[in-house]
């Protein structure tokens, strides 16, 4: 396997929560959520009820890919750091630790110079968040919550 | 590579369609958003040239139902077929779970649905996915039009190692939901194996 497993638990959601609120808060920031590189919502704060969050962070990833691919051919290892200016909302995308990306949503009420200065700190502690959760989704014994499951189990998601 | 995540008790699962151009990837997804209930699925995004052509991907979110108290939700992928989008297909293929290929059953597109299998090999791989490992169907699409192959033919050339298969016309529907579910089938049971 390539990748490892993408694997949640409480506490370490728990921990991420706290950066991503408190985020939202120290750069006045609109909208803060979290996607893996595969385009998985991890998690958000801020004013997410009116905002497709799912596509958001779908396209956010495809996005983040694209501009990969578009470092791999100038022989770059990555842009780490993406910003997109509208005409109200802007947004600034960090890739963290090479693993998941950090969105930024933000209006007048605050600047690209807070929202990058912010996101660096942020950035800092959701590696080391994120590091201590891979180790333990590698730790042994740590089994998916799906080797329980029965064919019959699978079957009847299909009985409708 | 599937998210399983504790903290909402939901599982999250990537499906990829591949094909050549116009073999009704895209219209695979349309009519499962046609049809599926407004409280199972998120909005559809296409990322389309102007002719509708698909320029990088469909996107579309579907929620399955529950397992063990956990809900599972697909993400469902298109790539785009035109032969040149092949960077764009790769990164598409990334953290994959369960491929369907999306095959033209018309004679004159037998060498196009050969070329794209094999270029699904090679992405698959440089990904460092087997496609003999990943979950893995074939629809072979198309089948109300004339000068088609029959799903012998297509067995052959395009599916030697036999996969589950479906015949099917996505523009109508017929076979769409049958493909979708046989891999959401093999992606859970390759979960409870312990992962891809």
């Amino acid at each position: 396997m390539v990748n490892p497993q993408m694997v949640m638990y409480e506490e370490e959601f728990n921990q991420i929560q706290t950066v991503v609120d408190r985020l939202v808060k120290d750069a006045n920031a609109k909208v803060v959520f979290i996607v893996d590189k595969n385009g998985q919502l991890i998690a958000a704060s801020g004013d997410v009820d009116n905002l497709d969050t799912t596509s958001l962070a779908s396209l956010t990833a495809g996005n983040i890919a694209a501009t990969g691919g578009m470092a791999k051919l100038l022989k770059e290892n990555e842009f780490a750091t993406q910003f997109h200016e509208g005409e109200k909302a802007n947004i600034h995308i960090q890739l963290v630790g090479n693993r998941v990306i950090l969105v930024v949503i933000f209006d007048a009420k605050s600047s690209l110079g807070l929202v990058r200065l912010r996101v660096r700190k942020a950035s800092e502690e959701l590696n080391h968040i994120f590091e201590a959760l891979l180790k333990k989704v590698q730790e042994p014994g740590a089994d998916s919550p799906f080797a329980e499951i029965t064919d019959e189990d699978i079957d009847n998601l299909f009985n409708d | 590579m599937s998210f399983i995540n504790y903290m909402a008790r939901e599982i999250n699962c990537k499906i990829v369609y591949y094909g050549p151009g116009l073999c009704g990837k895209t219209t695979n997804l349309q009519y499962i958003y046609e049809r599926t209930n407004p409280e199972a699925k998120g909005k559809m995004i296409s990322l389309a040239t102007e002719t509708d052509r698909t320029l990088f991907f469909d996107f579309l979110p579907l929620a399955l139902g529950e397992i063990r108290g956990f809900k599972t939700r697909f993400h469902l992928y298109t790539v785009p077929g035109q032969v040149f989008y092949d960077a764009s297909r790769k990164l598409i293929l990334k953290g994959v779970d369960g491929v369907v290929f999306v095959a033209d059953s018309q004679i004159g597109r037998i060498e196009a649905n050969q070329e794209s299998v094999e270029n699904l090999r090679t992405n698959l791989a440089e990904q460092g996915y087997s496609l003999d490992k990943v979950p893995y169907v074939m629809q072979y699409n198309k089948r109300d039009l004339p000068e088609i192959a029959t799903p012998e033919e297509l067995r052959e050339l395009l599916n030697p190692t036999k996969v589950p298969e479906y015949e099917a016309v996505a523009r109508t529907g017929v076979g769409v939901f049958d493909t979708l579910k046989a891999v959401a089938k093999l992606v859970l049971t390759e979960l409870k194996k312990g992962g891809p």
